[in-house]
């Protein structure tokens, strides 16, 4: 049996998918990006292949994505990460598509026709409003784990509003909100309507939502907020964090049985 | 698996561009030296009215020119915040701001070819076809040395003959104050003849520009902005007329050969916007790995002014310097945009938006959007700045372009 990589080296974490000659995925592992890109793909390929119980050999090809796509020394290819989650999304969802991926320090609005070719695409402007970023960073401010914030957010009474656009701006007014006595359940939902507020003015939806991405993935209130927002259902894809591993490694098999 | 290695790619030089150095720095000298020969200085804008300040025996200083040559220097982010301080806004023209830093400094890039920094004016002359701030800019100037600043107020939107007639008489009205400065009288013959060499100025850097309308393009936006000098600081001048010849007899050779820019040309870009000065080799080398070329520019085409006319030197200098794309209206310009995609045969734009330079960010009111309705090409919009680089993302801005030329490509 062939296998096929793909890496994501994202600003934050970087995530690896080994796939079989069906697309299927045999195993996947994370760890975070840290300084030394080389390094963080060399001990999630080796995580990755000792889970599937599959010998680097029978790597047929691999591709690299996210922003460390330049630094991983045995990837044959590599492809951006716009290109590596619309692959990825298509692949459950054959039909046209608008992908929102929310990263770390990114956030991208990716449509595609319903032949999967890109029609178009749109990264959040130079600041982390809108990212996994802001939320870590409100996280610091409210004292908690990032992971808690879903969970407080879900029992938020009311709606409170993040005004500005600069991050740290917003963390200000989070101490406001914790001065006027604000609730930390409502000022966590506060942080998810900043978020979505960012998604929606990079673009209209068109065609079915998906998202994808870390904070899609540990997030389903504010992917229920983001399908509020633009008016329809939103599709989260299994391993949803992945999906741009996913998608560099269906590039590394499609390029293979390509070149032959 | 096996090891990703980035091509290496080598801008190709222009053997004319060692003459261009020499040009230009013969026009840095003379500028520089100007004061102590007793020739008087006219600080002039880009787009203003050098061939009567020429005409009247001033040295012509460029700010707009010098405020490219901090950004290209990479001089600019450390200097706009010294006029940030003085009151300037981050939010402004960041060619006036990093030319005012330089100037409370004293640090230029002319002092990296051994030469003083920018002379001293004695007067100021601009015209508001680009922009505003050229004029808060240069009467900065004139408040601290105490010199005249004078100008031309352009119309914006559609010029119609009335307009030409108001920017010709405010034109002719600036003879008189410039002719108690210079201590001379206009020699109107002398205007025409300058005026006539600024028209063939123009056209042979048309010829440069249009050379890359071939396949593949012997010449790379990338290349134009430099090569742009002497159209920007020696219109009017033989020297200029004289280098573009030898650059066009090169270009006809390039294209005669099939040289390309870009080795492998697969696509052709139109840039829109401003430049980013201090990114110019990293975009221009990502994009040659990507073997896509940028072929064509509305800022580099800024530069041609095929409406002077020496018969008529005041209404054809209003009607040259009054239809620059800038100070039309988007109906015009969106028509412009798309016979440029035509005769370049441009497979996709790539718009500049500066943050610091809204009047030429043209892409903030929908025209990207309406132009690919039209037209079918695809467009990518980066935000960027042409000097201030605290306002560009590095990863953001090489992921963008990657991710559009994989668009391009189809996967």
């Amino acid at each position: 049996m062939k296998y096929f990589c793909g890496i994501d080296i994202g600003a934050s974490s970087t995530k690896l998918v080994l796939i079989d000659e069906n697309g299927q995925i045999v195993a996947k592992s994370i760890r975070r990006s840290g300084v030394n890109y080389a390094e963080a793909s060399e001990r999630c390929l080796e995580e990755a292949l000792s889970a599937a119980q599959v010998d680097r050999s029978q790597i047929a090809a691999s591709l690299s994505t996210g922003y460390g796509r330049d630094n991983v020394p045995w990837s044959d290819g590599k492809r951006t990460e716009i290109a590596c989650h619309g692959k990825g999304a298509y692949h459950y969802v054959r039909d046209r598509l608008t992908v929102i991926d929310i990263g770390a320090q990114d956030s991208k609005l990716i449509h595609l026709d319903e032949q999967g070719n890109r029609i178009n695409f749109k990264m959040n402007r130079k600041c982390a409003a809108g990212t996994g970023a802001f939320l870590e960073e409100i996280a610091l401010r409210l004292d908690l784990p990032v992971d808690r914030l879903n969970g407080l957010a879900e029992n938020a009474t009311k709606d409170v509003s993040l005004g500005s656009f600069c991050t740290v701006f917003a963390a200000t007014e989070v101490l406001s909100l914790i001065r006027q006595g604000e609730t930390v359940e409502n000022i966590a939902k506060g942080a998810f309507h900043s978020v979505v507020k960012r998604i929606i003015e990079m673009g209209a939806a068109d065609g079915q939502l998906v998202m994808t991405g870390g904070v899609a993935a540990h997030n389903p209130l504010l992917v229920q907020m983001v399908g509020k927002a633009f008016g329809q259902d939103v599709f989260v894809p299994p391993h949803a964090q992945f999906v741009g591993a996913f998608g560099a490694a269906l590039f590394a098999r499609e390029e293979s049985e390509e070149t032959g | 698996m096996s090891t990703a290695t980035e091509k290496k790619v080598e801008r190709k030089e222009f053997q004319s561009t060692g003459k261009m150095k020499a040009v230009m720095g013969k026009y840095f000298t003379e500028l520089t030296q100007g004061p102590e020969q007793g020739k008087k200085t006219a600080w002039c804008t880009s787009v203003g009215p050098a061939e009567l300040l020429r005409a009247l025996g001033f040295n012509v200083f460029f700010p707009e020119n010098h405020g490219a040559m901090l950004g290209a220097s990479r001089m600019a982010t450390d200097l706009i915040p010294l006029a940030n301080a003085k009151g300037f806004s981050p939010d402004i023209c960041s060619y006036l701001t990093s030319d005012i830093g330089s100037y409370l400094k004293g640090e230029s890039p002319l002092q990296k070819m051994k030469l003083p920094g920018p002379p001293k004016a004695d007067v100021l002359v601009f015209n508001t076809n680009q922009c505003r701030d050229v004029k808060d800019w240069f009467q900065f100037y004139a408040r601290e040395w105490d010199v005249p600043c004078l100008g031309i107020h352009s119309p914006v939107g559609e010029l119609s003959e009335p307009m030409i007639e108001d920017v010709a008489k405010q034109t002719e009205a600036l003879v008189e104050p410039l002719e108690e400065v210079a201590g001379v009288k206009l020699d109107i013959d002398k205007l025409r003849e300058i005026i006539d060499l600024s028209r063939q100025c123009t056209m042979l850097w048309k010829q440069v520009l249009e050379s890359a309308a071939h396949r593949p393009a012997p010449i790379t936006f990338f290349d134009g902005t430099i090569q742009m000098g002497p159209a920007v600081v020696l219109r009017g001048t033989q020297d200029a007329v004289d280098y573009y010849k030898l650059l066009v007899d090169e270009l006809n050779q390039r294209v005669a050969n099939d040289e390309a820019a870009v080795e492998g040309e697969r696509f052709r870009i139109y840039w829109e916007g401003m430049p980013i000065w201090g990114k110019l080799r990293d975009l221009s080398t990502q994009f040659m790995q990507l073997q896509t070329c940028v072929v064509a520019s509305t800022y580099c085409n800024s530069w041609i002014f095929e409406d002077l006319d020496p018969a008529d030197p005041f209404r054809s200098m209003a009607r040259a310097y009054g239809s620059i794309f800038i100070c039309r209206s988007d109906d015009f310009k969106e028509l412009y945009l798309q016979e440029m995609f035509e005769k370049f045969q441009i497979d996709g734009i790539v718009y500049h938006d500066a943050k610091t330079c809204p009047n030429n960010s043209n892409c903030r009111y929908q025209l990207p959007q309406r132009l690919a309705e039209r037209t079918g090409k695809p467009y990518l919009i980066i935000n960027g700045d042409l000097n201030d680089l605290r306002l560009y993302s590095e990863e953001q801005t090489r992921t963008n372009i990657e991710a559009f030329v994989e668009q391009l490509a189809g996967t």
